[in-house]
């Protein structure tokens, strides 16, 4: 898919994801090796955008497994739909209970769910498994076997290998320790928060609007912000919409007037906004 | 060097280079190992950067790792071998370069700059076996933090400091030092490791990951780096309880009304009936030593737990030297300034009487007598400290009432196994009357948090 880590990062630039050394290398490893990718971070750095960004560049369908608490196998894998196959055993009274029986249990009635998405078919696809560690343990066996071998059982039609295989791409936020035996199978990636000069591409990007100094004194203020001991210290997300909101409200410079009024929007918990307000000498007037 | 034992010796690099992980308790595997390999193969070596990226994204799991994993590449891996080419600068040349990389934050120059710092500063004695390089000496000599104010004019008469961000800059620029020291501690670990052998520097001057760091051993910046991951570990924590809480809430048959309900089925008990559990949280007590000893211990529990206080219904923290008093009113107002949590409790509350160090004995008695009230049938306690009693009672029958009058106690000592009893230590005495359990890193404690609290 990728020939060199400068054409990953290139062609991620293009549809506009801005990727560190980091994620290019690891990509292009995950690519090359053809092994899953695991990536962890603090939430709003783009660990799900990564993956959509892949799909794009890759010209590949992006199937998406959002997991939950209790998502089981019939969520993930496949199910049969038991109402249509009632269905045809009533349309058929006549036929003999073997001839319905190998209908009923062919492709026709299969509802493919994400993970047996991704392995059939011929074209490209990107697998998103997204909060991995929000699915129960039970779950991660599901994945085991699915991300190493890449084939699926279905006892009544046999085994369903990848013809051509998924790039996989599986994220978590570490609210629970994922087993060893699944990062064993991953490559891992850690997406921290990016750069100065990283992060001020990635606000003129996507918030066109923003002239260089403005993007430059807003990058610099949240930096500031991610070395206090804060609760929930602000991500690029924040610093997106930070900048978004300076954009509506006409500001053109950050001055303490401004940043005191939209504090709120980079910080979510009122101590933090306290102790920011505190230590950026806000309330010095 | 024949391709073949180019081959060989990079192999060789790379299996030395896992074992110094394994050796920092870095689980790896050989299919990893493999994997690595196929990796350098597919990036080449041209990059180092890349290397490095590609080597992490194989060889490493968690994000705690990094920092060692860092450590130990620079060695395996180093940027250069032997000296700088240039001539030994002298310091106030050497000082002038370095102000102005910080002013332009060059991180290239800064980084040439530490090796030549550590080149012409940093060496120390002059026969083999005795000397060496000294990230500590050249930092002393060369003095980075005293360039601040300097950097700091040059920055703000070139106008770069001008509006709000700039009273961030002295943070900045201080955040600037600090990285270059880093990287001068670096040049002169694998100046030393060039010396001395790969091996032995990777296995003695790399620091462990935080979270396997010994409390009573750990210093300051280690201490401030483990109250950064109070949150995550807290929050990580708050979704393992409430997972157990689920499991322990199903599961459990309630025969009677099974077997009630199975009467309108002819006696065949067609649907199990569960048993619902009352949603009582439980109450949790904390009473922590806090004497110098084991402050940073102490410290880091406390915040744990607060951060958890939304777990239970009530969370109440007791300290004491040789003597108790309640600090969990402190704690709240501390959640925000956690550094200073441990100057306000002796400033503030009376946990110690004319003497500093730590009664056991005294401090127990008092919490059994006055705060007996406290425990209900519903509480969890939870003594924090290292059971050493500077040779006094150790006032056991203390401990048994306050186990009589909750629900359970648990001790967690941070002292290694080994050391309990030793010396002063009453850690044995306890032991015989509450579990006791070993609590020397934070990963320690996050397992026993995750296994003791009650659900």
């Amino acid at each position: 898919m990728f020939t060199s880590v400068d054409d990953v990062s290139a062609r991620l630039a293009e549809t506009g994801y801005l990727a560190s050394p980091a994620v290019a290398t690891t990509v292009f490893l995950a690519d090359r090796l053809g092994k899953p990718l695991l990536v962890e971070g603090p939430a709003g750095v783009g660990k799900t955008e990564l993956a959509k960004a892949v799909a794009q560049v890759a010209g590949a369908r992006l199937v998406r497994l959002q997991c939950y608490e209790g998502v089981d196998e019939s969520r993930a894998l496949y199910e049969w739909n038991h109402a249509k196959q009632l269905l045809r055993i009533s349309a058929g009274r006549d036929e003999t209970w073997d001839e319905t029986r190998t209908d009923i249990f062919s492709e026709e009635f299969l509802l493919p769910r994400p993970l047996l998405t991704a392995i059939r078919g011929d074209d490209p696809k990107v697998l998103l498994i997204d909060e991995t560690d929000k699915a129960d343990v039970e779950v991660e066996g599901l994945l085991l076997e699915v991300l190493s071998d890449f084939q699926v059982t279905v006892p009544e039609l046999g085994t369903i290998t990848a013809a051509r295989r998924p790039f996989v791409v599986l994220t978590s936020n570490a609210s629970r320790e994922l087993s060893e035996a699944l990062r064993r199978r991953c490559l891992f990636l850690h997406i921290g928060f990016p750069d100065e000069e990283l992060e001020r591409r990635i606000v003129r990007l996507k918030v066109p609007g923003v002239d260089e100094a403005l993007a430059a004194s807003l990058v610099r203020v949240v930096g500031a912000l991610r070395a206090m001991d804060l609760r929930k210290v602000p991500s690029v997300a924040e610093t997106i919409d930070w900048a978004r909101t300076l954009l509506a409200l006409g500001a053109d410079t950050l001055d303490e007037n401004v940043v005191r009024d939209t504090l709120g929007v980079v910080l979510k918990h009122q101590e933090d906004v306290l102790k920011a307000s505190a230590k950026l000498d806000l309330d010095a007037l | 060097m024949t391709a073949d034992a180019a081959t060989t010796d990079l192999a060789a690099r790379l299996t030395g280079f896992v074992a110094a992980l394994r050796a920092h308790g870095v689980r790896i595997g050989t299919g990893e190992t493999v994997d690595a390999a196929r990796a350098v193969a597919a990036l080449g070596l041209a990059d180092r950067a890349v290397l490095r990226e590609g080597l992490a994204a194989t060889l490493l799991h968690e994000t705690g790792q990094r920092p060692v994993f860092d450590a130990v590449f620079d060695l395996y891996f180093p940027h250069a071998v032997g000296g700088p080419a240039t001539e030994a600068a002298d310091r106030e040349e050497l000082r002038d370069r370095l102000a102005d990389a910080l002013t332009a934050d060059d991180r290239a120059m800064l980084a040439r700059l530490a090796v030549e710092a550590v080149d012409g500063l940093g060496g120390y004695g002059g026969a083999p076996g005795s000397d060496g390089w000294s990230s500590y000496q050249t930092l002393e000599r060369l003095r980075p933090q005293t360039l601040l104010a300097r950097v700091r004019d040059e920055l703000r008469a070139r106008g770069a400091g001008a509006g709000f961000a700039d009273r961030l800059l002295e943070d900045e620029i201080r955040r600037r030092i600090e990285a270059f020291r880093a990287l001068v501690a670096a040049e002169a670990r694998r100046r030393v490791a060039e010396r001395r052998g790969r091996e032995e520097i990777a296995r003695r001057a790399v620091a462990p990951t935080a979270d396997r760091v010994d409390f009573l051993y750990a210093g300051k910046d280690r201490l401030a780096e483990l109250r950064r991951t109070v949150q995550p570990l807290a929050r990580k924590l708050a979704t393992r309880l409430a997972a157990r809480r689920r499991r322990a809430a199903r599961g459990s048959v309630d025969l009677r009304r099974t077997l009630r309900g199975s009467l309108s089925t002819g006696g065949v008990p067609m649907r199990p009936v569960l048993r619902r559990r009352r949603p009582a949280r439980p109450e949790l007590v904390l009473l922590c030593d806090v004497s110098g000893s084991v402050a940073g211990f102490s410290d880091f529990t406390m915040l744990l737990v607060q951060a958890l206080h939304d777990q239970f219904t009530k969370v109440r923290v007791f300290a004491f030297v040789n003597r108790v008093d309640e600090v969990t009113g402190l704690l709240v107002h501390g959640a925000a300034d956690p550094e200073g949590l441990s100057a306000r409790i002796h400033g503030e509350a009376a946990v110690a009487a004319w003497h500093g160090s730590s009664d056991y004995g005294v401090a127990l008695g008092e919490f059994a007598e006055r705060y007996a009230r406290t425990l209900t049938p519903r509480t969890t306690v939870f003594v924090l400290g290292d059971a050493r009693t500077n040779r006094s009672d150790p006032n056991l029958p203390a401990v048994r009432a306050i186990a009589r009058r909750c629900r359970r106690v648990h001790w967690l000592n941070p002292e290694p196994r080994a050391q309990w009893g030793t010396g002063d230590s009453a850690a044995l005495a306890y032991a015989d009357l509450v579990p006791m359990h070993e609590c020397r890193t934070a990963r320690q404690l996050g397992t026993l948090v995750e296994r003791l609290l009650p659900v």
